[in-house]
């Protein structure tokens, strides 16, 4: 075979490979908007469920998981930025912030399971916060702050280093050059980071499985000590916990999960490519 | 003879253990040009880094000796140190624009130091552009972004930022070492004009710059003052040997 058809070959099998990373994606989405599309309807997002959960709609799963995710950022963007600014332009390099930085690398790997029976031991029963949103939003914050320090640290320490000379030779305090160029120019890479740490806490189950999600409550919390229900757990109890469940409305609830999660994702390209252009320098 | 505006007095600095400057003893006359050079790794950048305490920003490091700005130790605890860096002006080797315009670089330092009044940054917005020569150049151009400007153009901002600040000492380490020679030419012109009003040190990118702009002139080998004396005298008739081998091209 001569040069120029194992070029042709190799090309094609590369792409082909390339169409396989896509392939599962385009088959989840296809899948569950085909199958759960029917089920979608403006009641079907509006209202309670009913006859144990095989009619009606997912009204305080939805309210329940927007909720959960304003509750962790909340908790964890003050944290989280707050946090790596110290990190990244503060601290020196001492055993300490090694320790720091190691807890937080360690605290990324951690098993989501693992933060829910955290969540259960500390906020739920130790702290007698009960099964409540304020306990489910502190757990989803805690397995949020890695991703979100990480990012941020990243986008801070690739702002050039001699923007901060220049604003301490003109009389700048660290803070100053901190608030007037460092935070914003690393402030697209910021958001993008809280984005995807947020859209990761909105889509797991894990861990308010045992902290604040409930099997069936059809209706509104009232306070941040109520339990609510969440779309991720709505999710697994219809699928695995109801027998006789209408398949079509296990696909139309995640046909909602995914189009929740999907365009937070979005809305993090767009804010991104956004600030990318307004970069000045 | 004038009193100093800078007094170094037997300073010795290194970067962990490895001492950069060995207790080096000069005094500054105000209003004057004074140059530090020679081949590199002699401690004239961190010398000049030393006089408005920006090597602060470096960890790790150690200090002998005082540096006194009018008679004061700036290494004092007391030092407000922004307050001194507003006093002594720095300007980079490269051109460093903030991001942003034209106009928020030069009014960077007074933003900081919490200066609000309209007219009087609009005033001192001219005045420094036009002592660092640029103003013609840029005066339709004040809410562009700074780095549409040409590298020299740049360099020449960066120069009216310190200004802008109104120092008394500005410090200009290889300003033109990115520049071509028409740009270098302005940038030098403003110099001379500067003078009359500041006390400058620079450290040039040549030595034929170095005799060009001199009153004073010191000469640095390997972190040791080889020679200080006035421009004229050092590049003309050099007392030491090592200063004649540097300056008639020998080494370096």
């Amino acid at each position: 075979m001569s040069r120029y058809r194992m070029q042709r070959l190799g090309f094609a099998l590369l792409t082909l490979i390339s169409l396989v990373v896509v392939a599962p994606i385009l088959a989840v989405i296809g899948i569950i908007l085909v199958e759960g599309m029917g089920a979608i309807s403006w009641e079907f997002i509006t209202a309670m469920p009913f006859d144990g959960m095989k009619q009606g709609g997912i009204f305080p799963a939805l309210v329940g998981t927007l909720l959960l995710t304003l509750g962790t950022a909340v908790v964890a963007i003050p944290i989280g930025v707050g946090g790596t600014i110290y990190l990244a332009e503060y601290a020196r390099d001492t055993l300490v912030t090694r320790c720091i930085r190691l807890a937080i690398v360690n605290l990324a790997g951690i098993p989501s399971i693992v933060y829910g029976l955290f969540g259960l031991g500390m906020f739920v029963l130790f702290l007698r916060m009960g099964t409540s949103i304020l306990a489910g939003a502190l757990t989803l914050a805690i397995m949020t702050l890695p991703v979100i320090i990480s990012t941020a640290e990243e986008s801070l320490r690739s702002v050039p280093t001699e923007f901060r000379t220049v604003s301490a030779s003109l009389g700048g305090t660290r803070w100053q050059g901190i608030r007037y160029i460092i935070l914003p120019q690393a402030l697209p890479g910021i958001i993008t980071g809280i984005i995807l740490g947020l859209l990761r806490a909105a889509g797991e189950t894990a861990p308010i499985l045992f902290t604040v999600a409930a099997f069936f409550l059809p209706r509104l919390p009232q306070s941040p000590f109520d339990p609510t229900m969440a779309l991720p757990y709505h999710l697994y109890v219809i699928s695995t916990q109801v027998p006789g469940m209408p398949i079509h409305i296990q696909h139309g609830t995640a046909l909602v999960l995914l189009a929740l999660v999907l365009s937070m994702n979005l809305f993090a390209t767009i804010i991104r490519s956004y600030f990318r252009r307004r970069r000045q320098w | 003879m004038v009193e100093a505006k800078i007094h170094i007095d037997k300073v010795s600095y290194a970067y962990g253990e490895n001492w950069v400057l060995n207790d080096v003893t000069l005094d500054i006359a105000p209003n004057s040009v004074t140059v530090f050079f020679g081949p590199a790794g002699g401690g004239k950048t961190t010398l000049l880094r030393l006089i408005n305490r920006l090597n602060d920003l470096v960890e790790g490091t150690q200090m002998k000796g005082r540096i006194l700005v009018d008679g004061q130790d700036i290494y004092n605890s007391e030092i407000h140190i922004p307050t001194l860096r507003r006093r002594v002006g720095m300007v980079f080797a490269l051109p460093l624009p903030l991001p942003g315009t034209v106009r928020e670089n030069v009014l960077y330092g007074l933003k900081l130091a919490g200066v609000k009044d309209r007219s009087r940054l609009d005033e001192i917005l001219e005045q420094s552009l036009t002592q660092s020569a640029l103003w013609d150049e840029v005066k339709d151009r004040l809410d562009h972004l700074a780095v549409a400007l040409s590298g020299g153009q740049q360099q020449r901002l960066c120069i009216a930022r310190s200004l802008a600040l109104e120092p008394d000492i500005l410090l200009l380490d290889e300003p033109t070492s990115g520049l071509d020679p028409i740009s270098t030419r302005k940038v030098e012109d403003s110099l001379f004009t500067l003078k009359e009003h500041y006390t400058v040190i620079i450290v040039p990118h040549s030595i034929q710059q170095a005799a060009r702009i001199a009153d004073k002139a010191a000469f640095f080998l390997m972190g040791n003052l080889v020679e200080y004396a006035a421009g004229t005298e050092l590049f003309t008739r050099p007392r030491k040997k090592k200063t004649e081998e540097y300056v008639t091209g020998r080494f370096g």
